[in-house]
């Protein structure tokens, strides 16, 4: 599938996916939605890629949320839209076992916000603002923001954010825990791929397995986490890369790590 | 015994059978259900093997049955082949079976995982009965066996829309005892027929063949057939060995008999 609304290039097993409309702040229209679809199940595939970064194009916006003209346009129905566009999207970056950073180059409104949630780490220029646009148009949040708000912010705080649909400015997001990171912006995208290179680096299959795990850990009991953890730790100690690990460890080394 | 259609090895105390039909995404042509009713038989008369794991390989658990063998047949055809009747046989059979259902069980795989007796599923397994998308019915117990495991109404839903369901569904609703990462399914089942090794034979025969029979007695009728079961028992060796052992507070040695 060749790409028209986004951009997807890997190097050095960095996968850069772009959302790439900025004459229209990156908002997301129909046919982003498919070519995103399309471009996650790629990079789930392709061993080759060890780490996504998924971020805006241009220097005003990551995503400014669905494209409004089209949905007017469209006159789709809100369910359908989340269902077949929105929904699938963010349990494939919820469930894609490699990192994923969101790196915030922009503002993120709307479900481009609920994207930048998605991910596994968020780093977030200083330039940048995260809006929980949605009830500024008589709308609620979607795209799970519902359920990544109230689990990183706490109940009031992700109430305040989606009920008020205030600008959420750099600083206020390093304090609330929505971001990992905040850099300024000329250093954006040096200190992303600084970290974007660390994890291509690393034991990529143990990787994806915390995030599993992590994913389960919010809806199991200790008791059944320990279970899991168990599981999956015997899984990682069959990857080639924990041998290197070891013996890396053992011959005072550092490892060279193969995402195996 | 050599099969076509399914891989046999024999453990520790059970028999691992695989079906082995990988470009059909194992579906169950007359020759898999009739190697698999030969497969158990097998287990049944080797009084080394306590019970079954049945499963099936990568891909899928089994895909259903074989349309193109039955798709153009009359209604009369299908009486006198009675392609199903393998399938029947698999009521036969005595020792318990382990379903460790990997993949997709659609159709008649579905069905073969239920006539089993204990079933564990991968978190990736997906179960159904989409038969009325053929426009038939399910033809192998699935509207029987399902509506006893989850209820009239699960199952009403389940077989008229014939959709798909997860393995964390089927075990919510009552169809599956266990959901375990895909990596461990087959270590979970070999777990449990382990330790289905190491109980009395006789007796682990006889629970299967009561609970079976459960569904078609009266409670009353049950109870009698049950407490018969049960005092038939004490003319086996393994009982008495296993209540002096039990009186002697030591671990009881079965003999099968």
């Amino acid at each position: 599938m060749s790409y028209q609304t986004i951009l997807y290039s890997i190097s050095n097993n960095i996968l850069t996916i772009t959302l790439n409309r900025p004459e229209v702040f990156n908002a997301v229209n129909e046919q982003m939605k498919k070519e995103l679809f399309d471009a996650f199940k790629q990079a789930e595939k392709d061993s080759s890629v060890r780490c996504i970064v998924l971020r805006g194009a241009g220097e005003k916006a990551f995503c400014a949320g669905q494209d409004l003209k089209e949905y007017q346009e469209m006159k789709s129905s809100m369910k359908k839209m989340l269902e077949e566009g929105y929904n699938p999207l963010i349990k494939q970056i919820r469930s894609i076992e490699k990192p994923i950073i969101g790196m915030i180059n922009g503002v993120a409104a709307g479900a481009g916000f609920s994207f930048a949630l998605a991910c596994d780490l968020r780093i977030m220029s200083d330039k940048a603002k995260l809006i929980q646009a949605f009830v500024r148009i008589g709308l609620v949040a979607d795209s799970g923001s519902h359920w990544f708000l109230p689990r990183i912010v706490g109940m009031a705080k992700a109430f305040e954010y989606a009920a008020t649909g205030k600008d959420i400015d750099a600083i206020e997001a390093e304090k609330a825990g929505l971001v990992n990171k905040v850099v300024p912006q000329h250093e954006l995208e040096k200190e992303t791929y600084i970290l974007a290179e660390q994890l291509a680096r690393g034991a990529t299959k143990a990787i994806g397995i915390i995030k599993r795990t992590l994913n389960k850990s919010l809806t199991l009991s200790l008791d059944e986490l320990l279970m899991y953890e168990a599981m999956m730790q015997e899984v990682a100690s069959h990857t080639s890369d924990h041998k290197e690990g070891v013996n890396a460890f053992l011959e005072k080394r550092p490892p060279k790590f193969e995402g195996k | 015994m050599a099969y076509e259609t399914l891989i046999m090895t024999k453990q520790e105390g059970f028999a691992l059978i695989q079906i082995n039909r990988p470009q059909a995404l194992n579906a169950l042509n007359s020759r898999v259900l009739e190697e698999l009713y030969e497969a158990l038989f097998e287990v049944d008369h080797d009084d080394t093997m306590y019970c079954s794991i049945i499963t099936g390989n990568e891909k899928a658990f089994a895909a259903g049955a074989d349309i193109k063998e039955m798709a153009e047949k009359t209604d009369k055809q299908m009486e006198r082949d009675n392609q199903f009747a393998p399938f029947d046989h698999l009521r036969k059979i005595k020792k318990p079976i382990i379903a460790a259902v990997n993949g997709f069980a659609l159709g008649g795989g579905c069905e073969l995982v239920m006539a089993c007796d204990i079933i564990i599923a991968s978190e990736t397994a997906k179960f159904g009965q989409p038969e009325i998308n053929l426009g038939v019915i399910p033809g192998m117990g699935g509207t029987q066996r399902l509506t006893r495991a989850v209820g009239k109404y699960r199952a009403m839903e389940l077989i008229l829309t014939g959709e798909m369901f997860s393995a964390d569904d089927a075990m919510k609703w009552g169809l599956v005892n266990k959901v375990v990462p895909a990596e461990f399914l087959l270590e979970e089942a070999k777990t449990l027929a382990k330790k289905i090794a190491t109980k009395a034979p006789i007796a682990a025969q006889a629970v299967k063949e009561m609970i079976n029979k459960s569904f078609n007695m009266t409670l009353d009728e049950a109870l009698e057939a049950e407490r018969k079961k049960f005092n038939s028992l004490f003319a086996t060796e393994d009982q008495k060995e296993g209540m002096k052992a039990f009186i002697e507070k030591r671990k009881p040695v079965w003999k099968g008999k």
